[in-house]
């Protein structure tokens, strides 16, 4: 099932962080599955706890389901400053979720994250590979309803 | 890339795409691009006094436009503007006669007389 | 050669792509099309501009014009009245206060006083075409070194210029380039820095998006100067557009014969990679870095041994900023007198900065070293919006001590900043305005490098979180006697026994906050109040008997239902029973809900029945 993967990379340790990384973004979960571990530690012919050393120790990878889309709203202070916390309570009350948990459809999972580097524009968040700024509470509810209507 | 020689060349040929950007031309030609401009025909001229450019290979002319010149019966209007020269104004264009101010004014610097509309400092 | 007349430059660093930029785009290329002038118009995505605060932004050659916040529904106009009619826009133009506006670039106040040397081509060139790069000079710099000096010779240009390393250290670029080669080992790496975690930080991000050959081609002088046949760029995992952008880079830069075998000619052979993180901020330092690339956590190793003795697995490693990098092709080009003629006595050449938080022009800016805060933050910044005052700047990010008004006529330099308690960091520069609470804010610092923290060492892991409790403590209002005094002992003895940079310069701003704004502190423990009203539970909302009209929205808005009154004889909030939510505040239509320092009330207030 990482076939696919594990041949676009040679067997040595210094590509773990990429295949995790590749293994993390197939999964329509987004995150690495125990069974995906093992499969890893086969191919790298490395320890599991090497392996969920460096899964924990990251903190973009996940090893629980999450939703489609990852939410990460940056909490660094200059997005503090420029009313990350509004933007916090405005997602919790949109996506209905607290900090960590899924929302009930499966498509949003809401995170904190450190300072995605487009502090000019705070507050920022990131949904997957997409940033946004300048947020406001009705841009906010504009981009959700966007990506819901996608799925 | 074996040589500098190499790199510079394709720097040279670069240069041209990028010409728009660069503020170091000698002549510039502006065409009155307003709605009545447009209306006699200035998009045309425009088009065939940047073909003739390009085929003439002239780097350090660049074509641009404006809007309104108010010469409404003389359109369309296009300026020949070089640095320590007067501006010369040709009214009625076309571009067959975009052709010609190319080749006389621009290349051998010979002003287009019968063209003129006014010659201002 | 095209048939087109106009270039738009639009700017699609990630900034301006947050604010919208791409959808600007394709709303122009529709418009265009509409208009049938789609084959005249050149439309050319490039790195950040600057001004981040006015995106999305645009510059329009051959007019020189720029535009600022353009969004989609302007597009039409702008097509129409530019494009067509050839009459620039004056109402997306830039204004000052006094509403003069600037068609020009070079008139802008923003753009006046900054000097762009690693910046140079961002928002000029396509990031996404080696043609334009070379266009502007791209590669001659690597082209003559390889055929005209030796690496000795190329080293003492580096050290002759003055570069400090940028990301941060400051430590000479020349002399980190000699301990390099000076190892024996024929395998040799190069790393490139890119994993700017810096809260406030994005040079680094806006340099490899918008000028990644340069980047590149820094790279390769830095190698061919120590030794080294391979290059890594570790680019956080957060920037995708910056490691699609080095990748084609890589790959353009091999299809021209710029990377590989005896390039130019010569028995130079380099090739690079991209390598990424996973969201650690403290992969930045670089022991922990190198572990990362290796597959490992990124924890940090011990000094000595140097990375340049025994770094990537454990052949002599030289890790370079982005920035550091991206001046090099200019000092080739332009020769090292000419970098060394601009700066300080000790600091030379210019540097970056990411200007964020109250400030009205935030954005990516590079003036010269030696620019005093005060210009920096006032002419090229713009100053201080909506009528606030300066209050504290703060330096360096989570590693950097804060500066006050006393301190805007310090030059920004390495020395001047260290002598001022601050640093010159890796350019983020966050300002605060009045409104703001030094405690707050140090805790929220000292929250991000207590996050940030491997976890390896004892002083950093439990230390931090011992600061920070005490933190926690006092703008909770359950501040101590004495708590002052313990941060400031914990913090020392941290930034004596880290083991790294993260943990030896985290405890920074909460010292420098406490050196420059210790009263705050101690309006927090000894009175319980926030002079800012920013700690919830050291403030309280007041609604003015005076102001009030009795409306009662404030009432019917409270989630807790503490406010009572009645139209005739006003409003009051139960002291004992708010949680200051500030709804009251917010509704209230004739702003008589104000916010006080202080909680209030006593405790025997609150006995006898005694509130408001």
């Amino acid at each position: 099932m990482y076939q696919k993967i594990f041949e676009k990379y040679s067997p040595k340790k210094e590509n773990l962080i990429y295949i995790l990384h590749d293994i993390q973004d197939a999964n329509p979960q987004n995150y690495v599955s125990e069974e995906a571990v093992q499969a890893v530690s086969e191919f790298l012919n490395i320890s599991l706890s090497h392996i969920y050393g460096v899964l924990t120790f990251y903190t973009m990878y996940s090893t629980k389901p999450r939703g489609k889309n990852v939410v990460r709203l940056c909490e660094s202070p200059p997005c503090f400053l420029k009313g990350s916390e509004k933007m916090l309570k405005k997602l919790r009350e949109i996506l209905g979720v607290r900090i960590g948990e899924t929302s009930e459809d499966g498509l949003f999972t809401l995170e904190l994250c450190a300072c995605l580097g487009v502090c000019g524009n705070a507050p920022v968040m990131m949904i997957n590979e997409d940033v946004y700024g300048d947020l406001t509470e009705e841009k906010l509810e504009t981009i959700i309803a966007e990506i819901k209507g996608r799925s | 890339m074996k040589t500098l020689e190499e790199l510079r060349k394709i720097r040279e040929k670069a240069q041209q795409d990028m010409k728009l950007r660069e503020s170091n031309t000698r002549i510039k030609i502006v065409v009155g691009m307003g709605t009545s401009g447009i209306a006699m025909g200035a998009r045309d001229v425009m088009k065939a006094l940047m073909e003739e450019i390009a085929n003439r290979n002239l780097a350090d002319v660049l074509v641009t436009q404006t809007g309104e010149k108010g010469l409404s019966s003389m359109e369309p209007v296009v300026d020949v503007i070089e640095e320590g020269k007067p501006t010369i104004t040709y009214g009625n264009i076309t571009a067959d006669k975009a052709r010609k101010i190319v080749a006389e004014h621009i290349v051998n610097g010979k002003v287009v007389n019968d063209f003129v509309v006014t010659a201002q400092s | 050669m095209s048939l087109k007349r106009t270039d738009i430059l639009l700017c699609c660093g990630s900034g301006c792509v947050s604010a919208g930029a791409l959808k600007v785009k394709q709303a122009l290329i529709d418009e265009l099309k509409k208009q049938g002038i789609s084959e005249e118009i050149n439309i050319i995505e490039t790195g950040c501009m600057g001004p981040c605060d006015y995106g999305p932004v645009m510059m329009v050659y051959p007019e020189g014009v720029f535009y600022r916040k353009v969004s989609v529904d302007d597009v039409p106009e702008m097509v129409e009245e530019h494009f067509v009619k050839g009459r620039p826009l004056k109402r997306l133009m830039m204004q000052d206060a006094n509403e003069k506006i600037f068609d020009q670039i070079k008139d802008i106040p923003f753009y006046k006083k900054q000097v762009k040397v690693a910046l140079e081509n961002c928002g000029f060139i396509n990031p996404e075409l080696i043609e334009e790069y070379i266009a502007v000079g791209g590669y001659e710099a690597i082209g003559k070194a390889l055929t005209e000096y030796t690496p000795e010779e190329t080293i003492e240009i580096v050290k002759k210029s003055g570069l400090r390393g940028r990301g941060g250290g400051g430590f000479p670029t020349g002399l980190k380039w000699q301990f390099g080669r000076a190892s024996q080992d024929p395998v040799k790496y190069i790393i490139c820095n890119g994993d700017e975690g810096d809260p406030g930080a994005f040079m680094d991000r806006s340099l490899l998006e918008g000028d990644p050959h340069r980047v590149l081609e820094g790279m390769m002088l830095a190698a061919y100067a120590i030794g080294a046949q391979k290059g890594f760029f570790y680019i956080r995992a957060e920037y995708p557009l910056a490691i699609r952008r080095i990748k084609n880079a890589i790959q353009q830069a091999h299809e021209f014969g710029l990377l590989g075998d005896n390039i130019f000619g010569t028995n130079f052979s380099f090739d690079a990679e991209v390598r990424t993180g996973a969201g650690a901020f403290v992969c930045g330092e670089e022991t922990a870095l190198i572990a990362s690339i290796q597959g490992k956590r990124g924890e940090p190793t011990s000094k000595p041994p140097y990375p340049s003795t025994s770094g990537l697995w454990e052949k002599p490693t030289v890790v370079n900023n982005v920035e550091t990098l991206a001046n090099l092709s200019t000092i080739f080009n332009k020769g090292p007198e000419w970098f060394a003629g601009m700066g300080s006595e000790t600091s030379k050449g210019t540097k970056v900065f990411a200007l964020t938080g109250d400030l009205n022009n935030t954005g990516l800016v590079e003036v010269p070293m030696g620019v005093t805060l005060r210009e920096l933050i006032f002419e090229v910044g713009g100053g201080i919006p909506n009528g606030r005052k300066f209050k504290a700047v703060q330096l360096g990010g989570p590693s950097g001590g804060c500066l006050t008004s006393e301190h805007l006529d310090t030059a920004i330099d390495y020395e001047s900043l260290k002598a001022a308690g601050a640093m010159v960091g890796s350019g983020g520069i966050i300002v605060m305005d009045d409104s703001k609470c030094m405690v707050n804010i140090a805790k929220f610092f000292l929250e991000f490098s207590l996050d940030e923290s491997c976890g390896k060492c004892t002083p950093c892991r439990v230390g931090l979180k011992q600061m920070h409790e005490i933190l926690e403590r006092i703008t909770s209002g359950k501040g101590k006697e004495g708590d002052i005094e313990e941060l400031e002992r914990l913090g020392h003895t941290i930034k004596d026994t880290a083991l790294c940079g993260l943990g030896q310069t985290a405890p920074n701003p909460v010292l420098s906050t406490i050196r420059y704004f210790r009263n705050e502190y101690e309006s927090h423990i000894k009175y319980k109040s926030c002079e800012a009203t920013i700690c919830l539970p050291l403030m309280h909302f007041l609604i003015d008997q005076d102001t009030c009209i009795g409306c009662g929205l404030c009432s019917r808005k409270c989630p807790v239902s503490c406010i009572t009154g009645s139209q005739k004889e006003k409003y009051k909030i139960d002291q004992t029973a708010c949680v200051k939510c500030g709804n009251c505040a917010e509704v209230c239509p004739v702003h008589a809900v104000k916010r006080i320092p202080g909680t209030g009330y006593t405790k025997s207030d609150a006995k006898n029945g005694l509130y408001e």
